[in-house]
């Protein structure tokens, strides 16, 4: 579920056509004037029943989600295979139900400057209140945990789960996440002057930040063994995960951290670059950001590699985008795809990796996905067809 | 059930400060006075970095520094896990006051502090770390969460891992929302196999939630009811007591650690005993 649409179909309707799901933003009154990739729904669509001491903004994203593309009911049927027990829930958010507290200190006792008697913290700010929602909607009993290392928290739950069925902690894990527009975010994004006014412009020369949005998707990771005849799996072939060890909120100028994060993935897939049909980048349309980025990838794939980022689509989605596009890279594969940048009208002349502005058909059988968070955090999965 | 090698063990908390001074505390050999926890000035950062770095990155790398010295490797080289309740409320309130004023101001720098992995990225720059890390949450639930991920980490990558959890209580209005009731944290090194420098063996299975997570006197226990990475506190003191023995520790509503701890020949106490010693002025 992105500004795109809710579900798959919706999803790779907009890959194909172009379409970008970025308008101006109406999230918050006084927000700075940019562009997000708002889902509008989520205002009229209250969580309600047994679980509604969760219902904030992030949650009601996630509850939208799992009833997509069937996910609840395969995840039913997998805990028919292996028990309740045994499936993890490894999830990752960056901001959980931040706007909710945002809104709960506005609403402050203006005497004792006491938050608001209707405000509960579990279940709607504290970060794992996603992983609690998740795993009560989806009545599993298995380890659970929230992972929040920025964004590049959503990719890293594949790295975590995948660990945790390679352990013998549990048999299959649900993995992915959701972020939420807050006010927290927009105007912490424009504090330090990273946040464009118009739609992003991914590795375009004058491209000028990042446009924010929100997403909340999910998979189910099991063995490969599992697969069943017909069910056209894609494989998690290898993760790499490193550190900038360089600065809190600006990436290694020569994206060394990014480098050694796609190095990683490689190793642990036993693949080489040549390997590899697509890079999904992490490119969120920042001067720096990009430019790291474009020269570790040029680095280690040359130009041989087509390269894009869906940033242009989507938006940033934070905490979300390593789940978004994974997804994206699943539906790339299925569908044989190459996707294209929305917003991209002119390529950095000075970046030398070879970047993919305009959508078209190409078979992809191995995807490398990039993202990368503030804290230098950096993760890199590979996704592919069985071999 | 999945086997560890416990190599270092970092503690800092109310009356708690550091492994060496308060194992004997939690082995009920020597006399426990609460006093709110100090945390020191750590040896991994700059001078002129120690002053302006919030609270919850200097408790990390004060207790991560420790676990890493007892473990006797660089701590640079270890893949690590960062995992807490609440994060940095001190920098949460701070953006939250402001975002709720007319003109919504937010200082940039607190804006990248207040992720959740801010003291993992703090943690990666003071010990030019670019090796993985991650950073979790499982409310009450926390360390364990990290003490399986790091377990998992450890076994299936083969490579050495620190785990530290920690919390501080918010202050207020989020403190009457979220009690947290103390500065709390500890922290592990956990390695895949047996070595010379081994102090346990740590054998961790997660199990179906029956409420029996181990409970410690008074007024210990009070510290572990109320600040979530204090839920660790069983643990530290079987380790502390330094004979075989097994320990629960809350996880989440319907699932709970077994943890089976298994001195090595090295043995906890000697080791421990070696440090006092060596720390004690001649």
């Amino acid at each position: 579920m992105t500004s795109l649409g809710a579900g798959q179909r919706a999803t790779l309707a907009a890959l194909q056509s172009g379409c970008s799901g970025l308008g101006p933003c109406v999230f918050d009154g006084e927000a700075p004037p940019t562009h997000v990739g708002m889902v509008a729904a989520l205002e009229e669509a209250p969580i309600d029943g047994d679980l509604a001491a969760y219902d904030c903004r992030n949650n009601r994203l996630a509850a939208m989600a799992l009833a997509e593309d069937g996910f609840a009911e395969a995840v039913a049927a997998a805990s028919q295979r292996y028990g309740p027990a045994r499936i993890g829930v490894f999830l990752g958010t960056s901001t959980a139900g931040l706007s909710h507290t945002e809104g709960a200190y506005r609403r402050r006792d203006p005497g004792t400057g006491a938050l608001p008697s209707d405000y509960v913290y579990r279940t709607t700010h504290n970060t794992y209140s996603i992983g609690e929602f998740v795993r009560r909607s989806l009545r599993l009993d298995g380890p659970a945990m929230v992972a929040s290392s920025a964004c590049a928290t959503t990719a890293k739950t594949f790295a975590n789960a995948a660990r945790m069925i390679a352990a013998g902690f549990c048999d299959a894990a649900v993995v992915g996440g959701a972020d939420t527009l807050c006010a927290t975010t927009l105007y912490g994004f424009g504090a330090l002057g990273v946040l464009s006014s118009e739609p992003c412009r991914p590795f375009d020369a004058e491209r000028s930040g990042i446009s924010i949005g929100e997403a909340g998707a999910f998979a189910l990771l099991e063995k490969p063994e599992a697969a069943c005849p017909g069910d056209d799996p894609i494989l998690l072939l290898g993760a790499g995960e490193s550190s900038d060890a360089y600065h809190m909120s600006s990436p290694h100028p020569e994206g060394v951290g990014a480098r050694q994060a796609m190095e990683r993935a490689l190793a642990s897939a036993g693949l080489v670059a040549r390997d590899i049909d697509h890079v999904n980048l992490h490119g969120t349309a920042t001067q720096v950001g990009d430019a790291a980025e474009d020269r570790a990838v040029f680095d280690l794939f040359g130009t041989a590699v087509p390269c894009s980022s869906t940033k242009g689509y989507t938006g940033h989605t934070l905490g979300a985008a390593g789940i978004v596009e994974a997804v994206i890279a699943c539906l790339c594969i299925r569908h044989a795809l190459l996707p294209g940048s929305p917003h991209t009208r002119s390529v950095d002349p000075s970046f030398r990796s070879q970047y993919v502005a305009r959508t078209r058909a190409q078979r992809i059988d191995r995807v490398i996905s990039n993202s990368f968070g503030f804290g230098g955090a950096n993760c890199s999965l590979i996704l592919g067809r069985p071999q | 059930m999945t086997r560890v090698y416990l190599q270092g063990i970092g503690l800092r908390g109310p009356g708690l400060e550091g492994w060496a001074k308060s194992w004997a505390i939690l082995a009920g050999e020597a006399g426990y006075a609460p006093a709110p926890a100090s945390i020191p000035p750590s040896a991994l950062l700059p001078a002129n970095e120690r002053r302006r770095t919030v609270r919850t990155v200097k408790l990390v790398l004060a207790v991560g520094a420790e676990a890493f010295e007892h473990a006797r490797v660089p701590p640079g080289a270890a893949a690590t896990v960062f995992t807490s309740s609440g994060g940095d409320g001190d920098t949460l309130d701070d953006i939250l006051k402001g975002l709720s004023l007319p003109e919504r101001e937010v200082s940039p720098t607190r804006f990248h502090n207040s992720v959740h992995n801010a003291p993992a990225g703090y943690w990666s720059i003071a010990t030019l770390s670019r090796e993985p890390s991650t950073s979790l949450c499982a409310h009450d639930g926390s360390f364990a969460a990290g003490l399986i991920d790091a377990t998992a980490q450890a076994v299936v990558d083969d490579r050495l891992v620190g785990l530290v959890a920690y919390d501080l209580p918010y202050p207020e209005p989020l403190h009457g929302a979220r009690p947290i009731g103390a500065v709390f944290a500890a922290a592990l090194v956990l390695a895949p196999r047996p070595s010379e420098l081994t102090l346990a063996e740590l054998d961790v299975a997660v199990e179906p939630g029956q409420g029996r997570a181990t409970r410690l006197a008074e007024p210990l226990e009070a510290l572990r009811a109320g600040t979530p990475a204090a839920r660790s506190l069983p643990l530290l003191a079987a380790l502390a007591r330094g004979e075989a023995e097994t320990v629960i520790l809350d996880y989440l509503d319907e699932c709970e650690l077994r943890v089976a701890v298994e001195p090595r020949p090295r043995g906890i106490a000697a080791a421990t005993r070696r440090i006092t010693t060596a720390l004690a002025p001649p």
